[in-house]
Order: structure tokens, then C-alpha cells, then sequence
């Protein structure tokens, strides 16, 4: 078992710079995401730990060694690819036992640990299969499995489940927590998706432009996004966001008044959709409603306040339609402020 | 498959099959029909009275046995040299972003654009020197560079259609690049790196000018006949190319699985 300290590690392909001085600690036995749209460099990243890209700065250490001129064959890490990578001229029991093979285990030793990761992974029936003749969840089991039979310090995971399904990812997800838990493994995981990243992970960092704009549990990074775009990106519906003045210290909005962070001056205010209490329009904040789409279990309404389009959760037996306007009230605990300028969070208590 | 794209497709096999089997089935007549056959017009189409005769003179024929093996030795010396410096020079091409590839794919395609006729007598004279003249060897090292850059290329190709991912699993999971590309590369692309090979071997078995120029005693087969029966009857003349043509055939026959699996297709 080891934990991971990377330390501003930069990289650039030519002149487009994928990683900006990107540093992280991870724990031992941690499961971290690292999430972020497409492009952002996660990938990156995650090679460079592997010694698969080279850097052009900054240095990796796993379990206080560093790796960071090793081959990818010294750094004692397992990693699961994007697209399985299981080798197709190997039956499943070869490929699950490929690392064993590799490190000259004993026979017995091998068997011993392919068993053990194919009944975790639920693959004992296609052991002599090769891999043509499994489903894409399937193959992904495999991967997953000839990660696990080395036992790693360390595992890598490159939006492993991207290709499944949407419920077979679902059943993947659940399981893959349940048994990297039980194995203890410090995991690094890649995704864009964030439901991916706030199910499965202990810590998520959040990526944007080659960095980490954000590193934190997934609770607090769903409710207290560092940044705009944090809020944004995490969270289905995405954190709404209005323009908002502050005036001795407060912020007034319909019925409320809220504490600001500034004295004075133009700030955005963040509130997630669930947030909210629906309230007769004139007591609270108002709310055109544009669209209301009952989802069962709630009500999801999107309309606008002022010239903000807003996303809103409301309970599901509400009864608002199309057109009306409401009120919002805001829940005070759970509201973030924003600079208006940068998009950065400003802390209410500074 | 609908009507006319299917007439249109069953036509074109039809086509495509007549263009390469009526020659060699004439040329079957003529080396099994005897001297009668090969002049009689209308052709029988039937060998009525086929005999081995024409074959076996011929096979009787002083120092063909020394050609063929001669071929055969020259031929396989090509394939595994062709194989052995193509591949890895198709995989630097595949895998690495090097200066210059360009430029190498390209050079490697100039090589075949030196006529033989022009290297021959420098060639001659170097290998008299080297003691490499009149050997199966010597005859081999041309033809080499003759199949060389189809070797690199179409190994390249191959190894381009390899993910990356499989070798980069490989290292992850404790192969150095060696290990990894015997491992997993290597026999991924075998039968395309077979196919490759058959090919060498065949550019080889049928190569005439460089074999005639090179040798003098220890002719290939090729080029033994094209001296042998230039002097001969028609019908020997039809034996010998029905000989020439058949190693090829039964090769590319036994791999057909290799090709069909280079181009995708499955064959039962
Ligand atoms: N081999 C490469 N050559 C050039 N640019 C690359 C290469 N790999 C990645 N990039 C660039 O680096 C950036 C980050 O890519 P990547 O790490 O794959 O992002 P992500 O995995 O987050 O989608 C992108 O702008 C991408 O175009
Ligand atoms: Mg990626």
C-alpha cells in the first residue's frame, strides 16, 4: 500500500500546455477522482503517474519513492484503460494472471490469485474464454480483474465504465466501490462524470485547463464549489447563479436578507435547485417558470430570475405549471457567494 | 445484397477468377497434354489424355533439382532477412514520431526505383570480391532489398493497427518494451507479418534478372529455366512454368487464413 504525492508536474505537447504545475497528495488506500471535461488533461495526468507520457516537469512519488524516471514497470501500479486493453490472443485466465506471469510467480501462487480476482469480479465461467467472445462488461471485468490479481499498491483507472451502458455502469460503479474498498487499494480514478466521481469517490479533484481548481470530499465540493465553474460543472442540475449587489454588508433578494462576504459590490450568487422552499410570490424572491417536467421523484422547473435561467427541485406533488411565477426562498446555510469578476468563491467568514 | 449489385459482384468474381485460373489451367494442359496438346486448336478442355510424361522429362532435366533448392534457399533467406530488418524498421515507423519518417517511408520506396540492369555489373564485381558470387546467399542479399520495403511498409501498417493501449497495458503490467512487443505485439500481427513473409519468399522465387546475373552454376530455378528452355520443345516450356507457378499457388493456398485475416475477412 502506498499513497501518492505529485508535485507540480507541468506538461506540454509542443505549444499547447496540458498541465500547469498540477500538485496533489493522495493517502494510502484513498480512492480520489479526478474529474473535469474532455480535454482538461486528466488523461495526462494520470499517464504521467503510470510512466506512460513523460513530463516536462515536476516529480511523482508513490509510497515516498521517486518514480518519477522509472519505467512503468518499476513504479508497482496496475491500471485499467479506457478501452479494457485486455489482450485478445489470451484466454481470460492468462490475461488476469498476465502481471503474476510477468513478476515469475510460482504456478500454484498465480492460480491462487487469478481465482480469487475472477470470483470478486464474477468471471469464474469465462476463465478459458478468450476475449471475443465476451460482452463489453464482461471485458471490462477483466480488466478490472487482472488489475486486482497483482494486488497493487497502487491502481489507475482511466474512465473505465465510459463504455458501458448507462444501467451497466450503474451495476459496474456499485461494485467496483465495493471491492476496491475491501482491497484497500489508493485508487486514482479519471471520469467526466461527475455522478461517477461523487458515488465512488473519498476525495474529488476537480480539473479545468490543465489544472486543479478544486480538491475536496464530494459532498463539499457539490455545496461548496471553490469556483463558478466547479459549481457548474458538478451536480445535476448544475449550482444556479444570479448577479447580485451588496449593500452594508448584506444582500437583499425579494423577502431575504443575507449576509454578504463584501461590504458592497457586484457578486454572484450560487444556490443549488434543491435548496429551495416555493413560497407565494410576493413573500420571496421571484421565479418565472418556463418549463416544469415532473421526473417522478421531484419536480424539476427551469425558468428565470431576472436574466438568469434557473433550475429548480421541487417537491414532487408541487403543483406549478408552465407560465406562473413563484417565490424562492433560499436556504442561508447552503448558498455560496461568488467574485463577479473571477468566478472564484469568497468566503463569507473573511 | 440487393439484384443488380449482386449480379454486378458475382459478375466481378467471375471475372477476377477466370483472369488468373485460365492461364494456369492452359498451362496445366500444356504440361500434361504433351506435345499434341499444345498445338491443337480448338483446345480440348478436357485433358482427355493427360500424362505425367512432359513432367517427368522434365523433372529428369540435369541440375533442375539443384535450381529448385537453390530457389528454395534463396527465397527463404529473403523472408526471414526481409522479415527480420522489415519489422522492426515497419514498427519504428508505426510507433514513433521520429524526424524524418516521412522522408524514410519515402526512401524506403526508392530503393526500388534503381533498376537492377544499372546495379548489376557493380554488383557482380562486389560480390566476386566478397566471394559472394555464384551463392544462394548472394542472390538472396539482392532480392532482400528488392523485398525490404514492402516488408517494412505492410508491417507497419499492421503494427499501426494494434492499439497502443494493449502494449501500454503490457508495460503497465511488468513487460519491458521488448517483452511487450514479443508478448503481445508479435503475436497479434503474425499473420499479417506471415503474410508479409509469403510475400518475400514469392518476389524472390520469381525474381529472373539479378538471379541469371548474380549465378552461373548455382542458378535459382527460375533462371536455370529461362536459359534451359529457351532451348527446349513448347510442351517442356509449359511444364517448367507449371512448376514455376505451382510452389506459389500451394504457399498462398496453405496461408490464405494469414491474408484473409490481414484484409479482415473470414474465411471457413
Ligand atoms: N499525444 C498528444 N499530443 C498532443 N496533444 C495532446 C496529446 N495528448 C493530449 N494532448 C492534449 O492535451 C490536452 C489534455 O488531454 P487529455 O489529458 O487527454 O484530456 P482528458 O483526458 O481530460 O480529456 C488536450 O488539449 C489534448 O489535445
Ligand atoms: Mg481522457
Amino acid at each position: 500500500m502506498a499513497g501518492i504525492v505529485i508535485d507540480r508536474i507541468a506538461k506540454s505537447f509542443g505549444a499547447v500546455s496540458a498541465l500547469k504545475e498540477v500538485s496533489l497528495e493522495i493517502a494510502d488506500g484513498e480512492f480520489v477522482a479526478l474529474l473535469g471535461p474532455s480535454g482538461c488533461g486528466k488523461t495526462t495526468l494520470l499517464r504521467i503517474m503510470a510512466g506512460l507520457e513523460t513530463r516536462s516537469s515536476g516529480r511523482v512519488l508513490i509510497g515516498g519513492r521517486d518514480v518519477s524516471d522509472l519505467k512503468p514497470y518499476e513504479r508497482g501500479l496496475a491500471m485499467v484503460f479506457q478501452n479494457y486493453a485486455v489482450f485478445p490472443h489470451m484466454t481470460v485466465y492468462d490475461n488476469v494472471g498476465f502481471g503474476l506471469t510477468m513478476q515469475k510467480k510460482p504456478k500454484d501462487v498465480i492460480d491462487r490469485q487469478v481465482k480469487k480476482a475472477a470470483a470478486l469480479l464474477h468471471i469464474e465461467p469465462y476463465l478459458e474464454r478468450y476475449p471475443a467472445k465476451l460482452s463489453g462488461g464482461q471485458r471490462q471485468r477483466v480488466a478490472v480483474a487482472r488489475a486486482l490479481a497483482v494486488e497493487p499498491a497502487v491502481l489507475l483507472m482511466d474512465e473505465p465504465l465510459s463504455n458501458l451502458d448507462a444501467l451497466l455502469r450503474l451495476e459496474m460503479r456499485a461494485e467496483l466501490k465495493s471491492v476496491l474498498r475491501e482491497a484497500g487499494t489508493t485508487t486514482v480514478y479519471v471520469t467526466h462524470d461527475q455522478t461517477e466521481a461523487m458515488g465512488l469517490a473519498d476525495r474529488i479533484a476537480v480539473m479545468h485547463g490543465g489544472k486543479i481548481v478544486q480538491i475536496a470530499p464530494p459532498t463539499e465540493v457539490y455545496s461548496r464549489p471553490a469556483s463558478m465553474f466547479v459549481g457548474g460543472f458538478v451536480g445535476s442540475p448544475p449550482m444556479n447563479f444570479i448577479p447580485v449587489e451588496a449593500r452594508a454588508g448584506s444582500v437583499a433578494l425579494g423577502g431575504q436578507t443575507l449576509a454578504a462576504p463584501r461590504a458592497s459590490g457586484a457578486l454572484t450568487l450560487g444556490f443549488r435547485g434543491e435548496d429551495v422552499t416555493l413560497a407565494p410570490p410576493g413573500e420571496a424572491m421571484p421565479f418565472t417558470v418556463r418549463v416544469a417536467e415532473p421526473m417522478g421523484s421531484h419536480l424539476l422547473l427551469t425558468g428565470r430570475i431576472g436574466d438568469a435561467v434557473v433550475r429548480v427541485v421541487a417537491p414532487p406533488a408541487s403543483i406549478v405549471k408552465a407560465g406562473e411565477t413563484v417565490g424562492l426562498r433560499l436556504d442561508p446555510d447552503r448558498i455560496v457567494f461568488m467574485d463577479a469578476a473571477t468566478g472564484a468563491a469568497t468566503d463569507l467568514a473573511a | 445484397m440487393t439484384g443488380p449489385r449482386r449480379f454486378l459482384f458475382v459478375t466481378g468474381v467471375i471475372t477476377l477468377c477466370a483472369w488468373i485460373l485460365v492461364p494456369i489451367y492452359l498451362i496445366a494442359l500444356g504440361s500434361f497434354g504433351g506435345r499434341p496438346a499444345v498445338f491443337k486448336w480448338p483446345k480440348d478442355w478436357l485433358p482427355w489424355n493427360a500424362s505425367l510424361d512432359a513432367m517427368l522429362l522434365f523433372l529428369r532435366i540435369e541440375g533442375v533439382w539443384n535450381a529448385a533448392i537453390n530457389s528454395v534457399i534463396a527465397a527463404g533467406l529473403t523472408m526471414i532477412f526481409s522479415i527480420l530488418l522489415g519489422a522492426p524498421a515497419g514498427y519504428a515507423l508505426a510507433r514513433f514520431d521520429f524526424r524524418g519518417a516521412n522522408a524514410f517511408r519515402l526512401l524506403v520506396l526508392l530503393t526500388r526505383a534503381f533498376p537492377l540492369a544499372i546495379l548489376a555489373l557493380p554488383l557482380t564485381v562486389i560480390f566476386i570480391k566478397l566471394g559472394l558470387y555464384d551463392t544462394p546467399f548472394g542472390v538472396s542479399l539482392v532480392h532482400t532489398a528488392l523485398a525490404l520495403p514492402f516488408a517494412a511498409l505492410v508491417t507497419a501498417s499492421l503494427f499501426v493497427g494494434i492499439p497502443r493501449e494493449l502494449e501500454e497495458a503490457a508495460w503497465v503490467f511488468g513487460c519491458t518494451r521488448w517483452q511487450a512487443f514479443t508478448k503481445v505485439v508479435l503475436p497479434l500481427a503474425l499473420p499479417g507479418v506471415a503474410a508479409a513473409a509469403i510475400f518475400a519468399f514469392v518476389i524472390s522465387w520469381n525474381e529472373v534478372f539479378a538471379a541469371s546475373v548474380l549465378t552461373v552454376r548455382e542458378r535459382t530455378l527460375t533462371a536455370y529455366l529461362l536459359t534451359v528452355l529457351s532451348e527446349s520443345p513448347l510442351h517442356y516450356r509449359f511444364a517448367g512454368g507449371f512448376i514455376l507457378i505451382v510452389p506459389s499457388v500451394l504457399f498462398i493456398f496453405a496461408v490464405r487464413k494469414y491474408l484473409f485475416a490481414m484484409w479482415g475477412v473470414s474465411s471457413k
